[in-house]
């Protein structure tokens, strides 16, 4: 502390706050979080999209498949019932990618400069970013899955818990992988580029549109290794009861497990890219 | 002596104790191959406002980002209120405001949200925090726009609430980066009116970058950079003293015939520039008095200026100040 104070070249103009983790950390991570919130819900076409496109997308996919296939995991399933997860999944990735496209913007726009340049760690910066954009993508997962009784399922306490915890570290997950992309962008037309190439694929492959059990080689062996897989299994398995195991052999608390590493991890890649002091402009 | 300040860098030249509010030795910064910075040396004084004057391209921007710890340099090293920029970026956030040409306010908030998520920032929370955003609000003229969202704003408003995102944290060193770019004249005039009161009565010291003659006038020292070089350092009068007094411009009914007798008579080298007598002489207002005594009735007019900056610019440089460096500048932005 006194380091600080001696430090002060005008005495008289002490500084109005104390140092601590608290100021340094929680505070401007939540105003950063709630900064984003705020920015969603002034935009109305936004709020309105949130509500209207996945139902849309799911009936329009999912019908259009169901009338030429079967329910790809045998059984009476209508593909409508099987993509369900997938569906979510992918309203998830969409919202959390997307906000992290205000990041960009936020550098371009100059927004993020005056950010940096304040004492906020940058653990803080992250946190509240990615945190912001991960509400916006788990409340839109939140209301789909309002619609799961529309097809049937009837879902038990357990269910719904397995259910948010899977679609909430999803969330955080894609946001932190979308911030560590985004941070060294300068446009959204390279991160378009980015979520085409990279993104989709990583969603496609993770058993929302085809199942695990029905895919052999090299794609199996790709779908294995994508995080993304478990989430979209521990919610299958939770959505369908049939939480003992789930198709990749895992079962739900393991799953789980994986994707809750999987999100530490990419919160730490985000970190280590937003640390990063470098001779370029920031 | 604060033990996290950097032992290579020389003593303070204040004699109150405290630090210069930024001390720059031998500071140079390339993007690649090219030089942008090239062993840049100065200190801005406590209190004092600092003009950094350029033509786009000279290198000004790169310094602006360095100093505000967005950027770390090639090499050499820059210290602010003490404390060392590489070393200790987190203790330099916390003395120094910073407000970009690129308007760094969220225009889907309102001001006072604004203000209050730049509190948040620096820690300030609660009543502190709720006074301040009040203050700050009042003092840029905007306490009853508050609650607007600053996109309804005109650029001159947005400004301001620019600058009051800058100093909410009450900071030591304050970094302006072409400030009064889009305002118009009687906003520059409240700008800097209030720059000179945060100077005066808090004893804050000002960084500002700037490529407008007339505003690197009103600071207290200026630095010209050119072509990434410290090309000129001192108070504006000291740099336009250089030039030998004052600028005369004389219109005569037959200027070279002119020119002969003022040499004869004088020894002032008088040159002939679009058939008028241009010539550079301490104290003009008295030789020009002697000029028309001397000569009756053989000159038109006679008009006497001080030396400008762009005066001192060309002369250091070879130079005019408005090259062809645009390029450059914008490349070099985003």
């Amino acid at each position: 502390m006194s380091t600080i104070t001696t430090a002060v070249p005008h005495p008289q103009r002490a500084p109005l706050r104390s140092f601590s983790a608290y100021a340094d950390l929680l505070l401007p991570a939540f105003s950063l979080w709630l900064r984003e919130i705020i920015r969603f819900y002034r935009m109305r076409s936004r709020v309105v999209g949130v509500i209207i496109s996945p139902v849309l997308f799911w009936l329009v996919l999912g019908s259009g498949f169901g009338s030429s296939l079967r329910g790809p995991a045998g059984g009476g399933q209508h593909y409508l019932e099987y993509f369900f997860p997938g569906a979510l999944i992918m309203i998830v990735l969409f919202t959390s990618i997307f906000a992290m496209m205000s990041l960009i913007e936020d550098r371009r726009e100059g927004f993020l400069l005056s950010v940096l340049v304040s004492p906020a760690s940058r653990s803080a910066i992250v946190l509240g970013k990615v945190l912001g954009g991960a509400t916006l993508a788990f409340l839109q997962g939140l209301i789909f899955l309002v619609f799961a009784p529309v097809i049937g399922v009837r879902m038990g306490l357990a269910q719904v818990g397995i259910s948010v915890l899977a679609i909430f570290l999803i969330a955080f997950a894609l946001t932190a992988l979308g911030f560590t992309i985004a941070w060294r962008l300068d446009s959204t037309q390279a991160f378009h580029a980015i979520i085409n190439l990279f993104l989709i694929p990583l969603w496609l492959l993770s058993g929302a549109l085809f199942p695990l059990s029905g895919a052999s080689g090299w794609i199996r062996a790709l779908m294995l290794a994508n995080p993304l897989t478990y989430g979209v299994e521990a919610l299958r398995a939770a959505l369908f009861k049939s939480s003992e195991a789930t198709s990749t052999g895992l079962s739900v608390p393991l799953s789980l497990g994986i994707l809750a590493a999987f999100s530490v991890l990419m919160f730490a890649a985000a970190l280590l890219m937003a640390s990063r002091r470098r001779t370029l402009p920031a | 002596m604060n033990p996290a300040s950097p032992s290579a860098l020389p003593q303070p030249l204040t004699t109150s104790g405290s630090h210069n509010a930024i001390e720059i030795r031998n500071l140079s910064h390339a993007y690649g191959e090219r030089k942008a910075l090239d062993q840049i040396s100065f200190s801005v004084r406590p209190a004092e406002i600092f003009g950094l004057l350029g033509p786009n391209g000279s290198g000004k921007t790169t310094l602006f980002r360095i100093l505000s710890t967005l950027m770390l340099p090639s090499s050499g090293d820059a210290a602010m209120a003490g404390l060392d920029l590489r070393s200790n970026p987190s203790l330099v956030r916390r003395q120094i405001g910073v407000a970009f040409q690129a308007a760094s306010v969220d225009v889907k908030l309102t001001a006072a949200e604004n203000l209050r998520h730049q509190g948040h920032l620096y820690g300030l929370t609660g009543s502190v925090l709720k006074a301040r955003v009040q203050e700050m609000l009042s003092r840029v003229g905007l306490a009853e726009r508050a609650h607007e969202k600053v996109e309804t704003f005109s650029g001159g408003m947005q400004r301001r609430v620019e600058l009051a995102k800058g100093i909410m944290h009450q900071p030591s060193v304050l970094l302006l980066d072409e400030p009064t770019t889009g305002l118009d004249p009687g906003a520059r005039i409240d700008l800097w009116q209030y720059l000179k009161i945060l100077r005066d009565e808090e004893g804050v010291s000002i960084l500002i970058t700037t490529h407008l003659m007339e505003e690197a006038e009103r600071c207290d020292r200026l630095a010209i950079l050119h072509e990434g070089k410290l090309v000129a350092l001192g108070t504006p009068a000291e740099l336009k003293s250089e030039i030998g007094g004052d600028v005369m411009v004389i219109e005569a009914f037959a200027s070279e015939a002119l020119a002969a007798k003022i040499k004869s008579r004088f020894g002032a080298e008088a040159k002939l520039i679009d058939n008028k007598l241009r010539l550079e002489r301490a104290a003009g207002h008295r030789f020009a008095t002697e000029i028309v005594e001397a000569f009756p009735g053989e000159i038109e007019s006679i008009s006497i200026s001080k030396p400008t900056l762009e005066d001192v610019f060309i002369r250091r440089t070879g130079h005019r100040f408005w090259i062809e460096r645009m390029d450059v500048e914008t490349k070099k932005k985003h």
